[in-house]
């Protein structure tokens, strides 16, 4: 079995993030502790997600420019993968909360914003199975990915910054806060985990358009 | 270009004035909804009565703005399309749904006001926040119920698909409607808010002449 350069980095980096990400040393904080570890974790899959639903997005104006059944099935797998990556954002932030907020859900402008990117990809499948005609469905379901992904951007990227927030870094600047990590959590973070998880995203999502594509054979040769 | 989106809102208003359908229908919801709200709550407190008063108004709106795009059938559609085009079709609907909104934000506004006590303390700043709030509103339902407009179970859909969309707008607007309701902000606080949500109208608008095109052929 060949695997392209690519696929082979992602091994390497998310073996280092796994390793070094549970053994190395990290900064003692107050509260948080161990628990800092989970942000080589937690905090990619919000990138990555965005990643997946940005390429989701670009296909989804590519098939409005030229309507082709591969642009569409492309579209809905990175929306798929990056719905998985979303939950498990949300799961692992739930479980971090737990231990340095005390409770997994407190109503805070970032969980409520990830709450409403994820109730928007499951409206973009329920809008997408109640269409029965093959062109019709793809070409609302674009509209709806592109607008829903607009309205989303606010959300996730100015709203935060308005409004006060459990997470670190606030009002401001949200986000991974750079003061809470050291160097030696930096050459994990940045160059590894991030790159990484982004990797591992698109390559799941590639898997999901080969199923696809294989699945709905019929209709792309037709 | 101009002309057509004019003649286009004037039809609307027009069949509105002589069916009398969709006004009277959303106002009996309306006060419908407000008198079982006032029969179970009498007087909320003040925070009650600005998360109530938001959430009719979200209400309002998907009933008010379903009623007026779904009312199209696909003759009229076809009718349509053969004298206009695609952005003035939809600049037209957004204008009426605007006016549609105003109007029934501004009557809820007075009954929730009559029947459900008067928290507010500077009128002028709410009853502002209500006509930005209730143009936000339909600009995003007028823009989902166009693509609802194509699939099946067209009215639970809209909910479905708008109420993740609109949260951000409808969390903002509670914030800053509390001005009204006597609380202080910091300097430029509010005014960064109601920017942010006139700039997202614009956004939204954008998007709807943009987008709109693409489910007009069919």
């Amino acid at each position: 079995m060949r695997l392209s350069w690519w696929k082979l980095l992602c091994i390497v980096l998310l073996s280092y993030v796994l390793f070094a990400g549970f053994l190395m040393a990290v900064p003692r904080k107050a509260i948080l502790n161990e628990t800092i570890r989970n942000i080589y974790f937690h905090v990619p899959m919000w990138q990555t997600m965005m990643v997946l639903c940005g390429c989701s997005v670009y296909h989804s104006i590519r098939f409005l420019r030229k309507p082709d059944l591969l642009s569409d099935i492309k579209a809905t797998s990175y929306a798929t993968a990056g719905m998985v990556f979303g939950i498990l954002g949300i799961v692992t932030g739930a479980i971090w909360a737990n231990y340095t907020w005390g409770k997994p859900w407190s109503n805070d402008i970032k969980q409520i914003g990830s709450a409403i990117a994820l109730l928007i990809y499951a409206a973009y499948f329920v809008l997408r199975n109640s269409i029965t005609d093959i062109d019709k469905r793809a070409r609302v379901g674009a509209v709806y990915n592109i607008f829903a992904f607009v309205m989303l951007l606010p959300a996730l990227w100015i709203i935060p910054r308005m409004m006060e927030s459990l997470h670190p870094g606030g009002q401001g600047n949200p986000g991974a806060d750079p003061r809470d990590m050291d160097t030696r959590m930096r050459i994990i973070f940045y160059p590894a985990a991030i790159p990484g998880f982004i990797l591992l995203g698109l390559w799941i999502s590639s898997l999901v358009i080969r199923v696809r594509k294989i699945e709905d054979k019929n209709l792309l040769h037709a | 270009m101009y002309k057509h989106i004019v003649t286009l809102l004037k039809k609307d208003l027009l069949l509105e004035l002589r069916q009398q359908y969709t006004f009277y229908g959303v106002l009996l919801y309306v006060a419908s909804t407000i008198f079982v709200l006032y029969l179970s709550l009498e007087q909320p407190e003040t925070n009650v009565w600005n998360g109530l008063f938001w959430m009719i108004q979200l209400f309002i709106c998907v009933n008010a703005v379903a009623k007026s795009f779904l009312q199209e059938t696909k003759g009229r559609m076809l009718y349509f399309y053969s004298i206009a085009g695609p952005v003035q079709f939809i600049i037209a609907k957004l204008v009426y749904n605007i006016i549609i909104m105003l109007l029934m934000s501004s009557i809820s506004l007075l009954l929730f006001q009559l029947l459900l006590g008067n928290p507010l303390i500077h009128f002028w700043q709410f009853a502002g926040i209500v006509c930005l709030g209730s143009i936000s509103l339909s600009l995003v339902f007028t823009m989902l119920a166009a693509i609802a407009a194509k699939a099946q179970q067209q009215a639970s859909l809209m909910a479905i698909m708008g109420f993740p969309v609109i949260i951000p707008q409808l969390l903002l607007l509670m914030r800053i409607s509390k001005a009204g309701l006597g609380e202080i902000f910091k300097e430029s606080a509010l005014s960064d808010m109601v920017w942010l949500l006139t700039g997202l109208n614009g956004l939204v608008m954008i998007m709807a002449v943009i987008l709109f095109p693409f489910l007009w052929k069919d």
